[in-house]
């Protein structure tokens, strides 16, 4: 079962130089809510934005996390 | 499950995708959405009053999975316009705060608009049937 501390690093380890806040959205270890900084999001769109995120989990997306919502920022 | 069968369901979905100027593949239907991800997308489409093309994901699960293969997405709901992934519920949402949404989908973008939401629902109605016939 995923927490928010594994998909906070996880987030990080994978997307250099992120900042991730990860919440529990409804206490129930599957609904996940993240808010991510990144300079790697500068001059991307949202949807590849998401997406950088979204890799990072692949297949468990859907699956052990079942929603994972995402807010994504490039550092001003 | 055949290949030939996965693929008629794939080529469907592109060609629903091509089809329609605005389509919102989700769980259930706009009137009965079945996740509150979907729910809330519809209600964002509906207060813009924007005429959308829906499909259900949910009666088949290879629906959702061809789905995915072709816009590299991995959530529903997923929005399309003129062809293009326009994104999930939270970026949806982003934008019709921002007004962008409104401006994406060609339609005059005061959000504030407080009448009745749901007969934009009546516009799906065709589209639906037709993909859901041919998805099988």
């Amino acid at each position: 079962m995923p927490n928010v501390e594994e998909i906070k690093q996880r987030i990080e380890a994978a997307i250099p130089g992120a900042r991730a806040e990860v919440e529990d959205w409804t206490g129930g270890g599957d609904h996940f809510k993240a808010t991510v900084t990144a300079a790697a999001f500068a001059g991307r769109s949202r949807i590849e934005q998401h997406r950088l995120v979204y890799d990072v989990f692949g297949e468990e997306i859907g699956g052990p996390i079942h929603a994972l919502s995402l807010k994504t920022l490039s550092p001003g | 499950m055949s290949d030939t069968e996965q693929n008629q369901i794939h080529e469907a979905i592109a060609q629903a995708i091509s089809e329609h100027d605005t389509i919102l593949f989700m769980k259930g239907t706009p009137d009965a959405p079945a996740c509150g991800f979907s729910a809330r997308t519809v209600a964002a489409l509906q207060a813009l009053q924007a005429p959308f093309a829906a499909v259900d994901v949910l009666p088949d699960p290879r629906i959702r999975e061809e789905l995915s293969t072709i816009s590299q997405w991995p959530t529903i709901p997923q929005l399309f316009v003129k062809g293009e992934l326009v994104g999930g519920c939270d970026i949806v949402m982003e934008m019709y705060e921002s007004g962008e949404l409104a401006q994406t989908l060609g339609v005059e973008g005061d959000g504030a608009d407080d009448q009745e939401l749901g007969d934009e629902a009546q516009a799906v109605a065709p589209g639906l049937t037709q993909i859901e016939n041919r998805l099988g």
